[in-house]
């Protein structure tokens, strides 16, 4: 049962150049670039050091270091503008968009050096799959959502291959039930939710290892979310998930690590129950009991 | 988090739903104390409407828990606290019902006031429950200090304060026990004291359980069903 240990192992072996020490949580350590908590794991999934991420002469994200570790889900939380979401783009080069966006440090998937710049990032973002705030299907069926992905990266040779994917993943979204009569409508055609789920199973189609997901939740209306979060839950048996959240409450439910994140500054990582009930840097206290936003 | 600052939220409304748990559970306390003093000297000087007097203002103290549980589910309810002010909102939960059992035990108290009262003094153990009752009174005293002022080392002391207390129980038991061998016809009477003595050990009791919540509340640690010296370590201090 790898998956239910993943997430509690690689918490449990701490790297020792991780400081957990209360006494260093204060703001000025903070602003020499150290960040309190758990951020480093052993043998983790995805390995990032040193990160900065510039949009032209501004400087958005300072000497990030986090270890997200197999099978673990992360949540990144922050207010608005912390450089959350833009960390969390740098994970499958989704920024690589940006024209002026420039990325140094070293981030690593496994062994693979993510900004190589002889990588093909397609492959790449088969490995570290996304989901988006606003759920975004293809103007298609919903079969062929879901098709789409094994097929450009030509995953499948027969016609009955696919039709399992399919289904596998369908299921594994939790959709199954609900479209299983009507593949072949738009999946356009769904409900918020639904789209929703439908897009986590197209990006669970070619089996990433890694699943990033950016405010999933945020368009969508209570059930629908408690839906997702379930699925978050299930999902991280066999993906390791890096989720950006609004909802701290969600952070709360899903997660086994919290990265709070402070005007492009990693402030503190930690199990998330530490972080909600008793953080170590007194920003995080601030931002999570609501006294700034 | 060392420090507990329960303002300066963006949310005034919840501001003040905290600082009202923060100055109603502090009111409770206060009456609890004052029932407490109150029971100890309707004992000591034979004070019949004394002893009917917190016989009967315990209803208000159990009025306050009832109150003060309700606001605690309010403020989960509608604000779902995290970190410092959860832990504010759960040990709020958790003192009240230490201070309403206190009020209990006061109670208890006055009612063997008026049993001697009934059935005349008890020749032994008047000077056991005035020495008993003004060590218990003091830890009542720091108990609800070391909340107001969200002081830990209080706390410790408070804890420490409970260990002397039991000790002092045991050699007034023993010593009531002897005087009950000596005198079968006092039993019943000295028995009325030795209820009495119990219930102020029991007070001390639930006051150490209050500054174990305070220690949580402050440092978010779990001082449950531990010795002073493990509580000392865990707080980091040294053993004096």
């Amino acid at each position: 049962m790898e998956a239910t240990v993943g997430s509690a192992n690689t918490i449990g072996k701490l790297n020792s150049e991780a400081p957990v020490s209360k006494a260093t949580a204060n703001y000025k350590e903070q602003a020499a670039g150290k960040t309190v908590g758990i951020p480093f794991v052993e043998h983790p999934k995805m390995s990032m050091r040193d990160v900065q991420v510039y949009y032209g002469d501004k400087q958005a994200i300072f000497d990030v270091g986090l270890d997200i570790g197999k099978n673990e889900v992360v949540a990144m939380i922050g207010p608005s503008g912390c450089g959350k979401s833009t960390f969390l783009r740098c994970l499958n080069r989704m920024n690589d968009t940006i024209d002026i966006c420039r990325v140094e440090g070293s981030l690593k998937l496994e062994e693979l050096d993510i900004y190589d710049p002889k990588l093909d990032v397609v492959p790449l973002r088969a490995r570290v799959g996304m989901v988006f705030q606003k759920p975004n299907p293809f103007p298609k069926s919903i079969y062929d959502n879901v098709a789409y992905g094994p097929r450009i990266h030509g995953l499948v040779s027969r016609k009955s291959e696919l039709d399992e994917i399919v289904e596998t993943s369908l299921r594994r979204a939790g959709l199954w039930e609900e479209v299983k009569d009507r593949l072949l409508s738009p999946g356009t055609g769904l409900s918020g939710g639904q789209q929703q789920r439908l897009c986590i199973a197209r990006t669970i189609a070619v089996s990433p290892e890694v699943i990033l997901m950016d405010e999933p939740c945020s368009a969508l209306d209570p059930i629908a979310t408690a839906k997702i979060e379930e699925l978050i839950a299930e999902l991280s048996a066999n993906f390791t998930i890096a989720i950006v959240t609004h909802s701290m409450q969600q952070a709360a439910r899903v997660s086994d690590r919290t990265a709070y994140f402070h005007l492009g500054k990693l402030i503190e990582v930690n199990e998330t129950e530490k972080v909600f009930t008793n953080p170590d840097h007194e920003l995080t206290e601030a931002y999570i009991t609501g006294r700034f936003g | 988090m060392d420090k507990l600052s329960i303002g300066q939220h963006i949310s005034g409304q919840f501001n003040a739903d905290l600082e009202a748990l923060k100055t109603e559970l502090l009111e409770m306390g206060g009456l609890v104390e004052e029932q407490v003093i109150s029971a100890v000297k309707a004992i000591t000087s034979a004070d019949s409407e004394l002893a009917e007097q917190v016989i009967t203002r315990e209803e208000e103290v159990d009025n306050f828990e009832v109150k003060l549980d309700e606001q605690c589910t309010l403020v989960l309810a509608r604000r779902q606290p995290a970190a410092g002010d959860l832990r504010m909102v759960l040990a709020v939960a958790k003192i009240i019902r230490d201070l309403e059992r206190m009020g209990d035990e006061a109670q208890k108290i006055a009612k063997m006031a008026l049993e001697l009262n009934e059935e005349g003094e008890a020749p032994r153990g008047y000077v056991e429950l005035r020495h008993i009752g003004s060590l218990v009174h003091q830890m009542v005293i720091n108990t609800l200090d070391c909340f107001a002022r969200f002081d830990v080392n209080l706390a410790l002391n408070v804890a420490k304060e409970d260990g002397r207390v039991d000790q002092e129980y045991k050699s007034a038991m023993r010593e009531l026990a002897t005087y009950m061998m000596e005198d079968p016809r006092s039993i019943s009477r000295v028995l009325n004291i030795v209820w009495a003595i119990r219930s102020l050990e029991r007070i001390g009791d639930h006051s150490r359980n209050i500054a174990e919540h305070v220690i949580f509340l402050v440092k978010g640690l779990d001082v449950r069903h531990v010795s002073v010296k493990e509580m000392q370590r865990k707080l980091g201090q040294e053993d004096d």
